[in-house]
């Protein structure tokens, strides 16, 4: 059994509106090296990782794009497509085969809209995400690995 | 009363990340008691003075390993030391992990860069004997991939999981990116029936703990190194006193139970 994390999808998502979520869901592999989404683009689709690794990018004109942050099994890929407009931040690319359930944005959208319990529950579980990620990109920011921490003593 | 130093002879020294080398050490005549990994020894480089450095390697055969990153006077005259050259040794000293306590738990072991030298023998031990525990996991994190101290030997440890994580990762690297906390999602336990051992550098060791704790792992059987500066080691002089603690004594590997409230706390 792998750790249950807060922001994985099985269980941050209740059983009843995981289940009509992952009813809409089909199955994607990607090759190494597919492109998932560029920065900028539509974001019409997400994906959840079922085995593989996913990385994030970000595109630097006249050089290799930097990579941000890798994610892997059960983690969400994408969360652009559920706050307007609706346009991708990042970039993401597979950097191993990558199997992911794939949903589309837009009817998740909709049903969000016409049941507002799965909204609540879909918007609750994506912010915890962007809560997990937000803190982890200020620790990295705050370079813990130095060897002092991140400051001389007082 | 504190002991004299022991010489050891360097037998062999290699680079590990750009400012740090390990050195391997064989006694000249008197060898120290056998050390358990997590304890410390005071490394004597003669003519600069002493420094706490844990063992990196504690091999069958006798002899040691340090792990040494250069950081000021002491620890660049140990860098610099090579094949021939005399070293003292004290020890050893301090709390080890007591790997032999989690028995039948699953094994997290969390390191931060050079954090990695503490924890290594005890990975080895868990690695050569794995029939009394769970599953191990280890994870390493680093700032850059040249930051990772023995990266090969990592990826050839048997384990449930490895994780290696970089937070630059450069051209050539096609491993994870993140801070060594998100590993924790990945990694294969049963966060009640975990003993993690995590070393690096105090906010990584905060950051770690927090979060295991709020997986449920109990703050007891997360194992800290809290690796304060310390002169004496003997507990006699005071300097790595941390709280109601003396590190080198009663540390430096303590329960998160005893050192959240004491690395929360913003003066002590
Ligand atoms: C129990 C224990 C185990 C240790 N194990 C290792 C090890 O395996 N490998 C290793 O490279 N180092 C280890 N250290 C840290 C090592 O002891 C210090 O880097 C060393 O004392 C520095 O001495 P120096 O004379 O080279 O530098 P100094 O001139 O004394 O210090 C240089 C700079 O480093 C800072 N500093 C010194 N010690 C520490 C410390 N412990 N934590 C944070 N900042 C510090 C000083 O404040 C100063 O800014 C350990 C420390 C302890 C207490």
């Amino acid at each position: 059994m792998t750790t249950k994390q807060a922001v994985r999808m099985a269980v941050a998502l209740p059983a009843k509106h995981r289940s009509r979520l992952m009813n809409t869901a089909r199955e994607a592999r990607f090759p190494v090296g597919t492109r998932l989404f560029e920065e900028g683009r539509k974001a019409d689709r997400f994906w959840v990782v079922r085995t593989g690794t996913v990385t994030l990018d970000m595109h630097v004109p006249g050089r290799r794009s930097a990579a941000i942050e890798s994610l892997a099994a059960g983690e969400l890929v994408g969360w652009s497509w559920l706050f307007p407009p609706y346009l991708w931040h990042f970039g993401a690319e597979a950097t191993t085969p990558v199997r992911a359930y794939e949903f589309d944005a837009l009817a998740i959208r909709l049903m969000c809209d016409s049941d507002p319990q799965l909204g609540a529950a879909v918007a609750q579980w994506v912010g915890q995400v962007l809560a997990h990620r937000l803190t982890q990109a200020r620790m990295r920011l705050l370079d813990l690995y130095a060897p002092h921490g991140s400051g001389p003593p007082r | 009363m504190t002991a004299l130093p022991v010489p050891y002879r360097v037998v062999a020294r290699w680079q590990e990340t750009p400012d740090t080398r390990t050195l391997r050490v064989e006694p000249v005549r008197e060898r120290l008691c056998p050390f358990v990994p997590g304890q410390f020894a005071m490394v004597h480089a003669f003519g600069r003075g002493e420094i706490p450095v844990s063992a990196s390697a504690i091999p069958i055969g006798g002899g040691l390993g340090f792990t040494v990153r250069r950081v000021g006077a002491v620890s660049e005259g140990l860098y610099e030391a090579g094949p021939g050259d005399t070293v003292g040794l004290r020890g050893p000293y301090g709390t080890g992990w007591e790997l032999e306590k989690a028995a039948c738990d699953d094994l997290v072991v969390v390191a931060g860069g050079i954090g990695l030298a503490p924890l290594r023998p005890l990975v080895r031990d868990a690695v050569a004997d794995p029939e009394p525990y769970g599953r191990l996991n280890v994870l390493v994190g680093a700032r850059t991939p040249a930051d990772l101290m023995a990266h090969r030997e990592t990826g050839l440890w048997r384990t449930a999981y490895t994780g290696v994580t970089v937070d630059r990762p450069g051209a050539g690297w096609s491993g994870d990116i993140g801070f060594v906390t998100a590993l924790l999602g990945r990694a294969r336990f049963d966060p009640r029936a975990t003993t993690a051992f995590v070393c690096g550098p105090e906010p990584m060791i905060r950051a770690t703990a927090l979060r295991l704790a709020a997986l449920g792992v109990p703050g007891e059987h997360i194992r800290v190194s809290l690796e304060r500066n310390m002169r004496c080691a003997t507990g006699h002089c005071g300097h790595c006193q941390l709280g109601p603690l003396l590190l080198c004594r009663d540390g430096p590997v303590i329960g998160w139970d005893l050192a959240e409230q004491l690395m929360t706390v913003r003066e002590l």
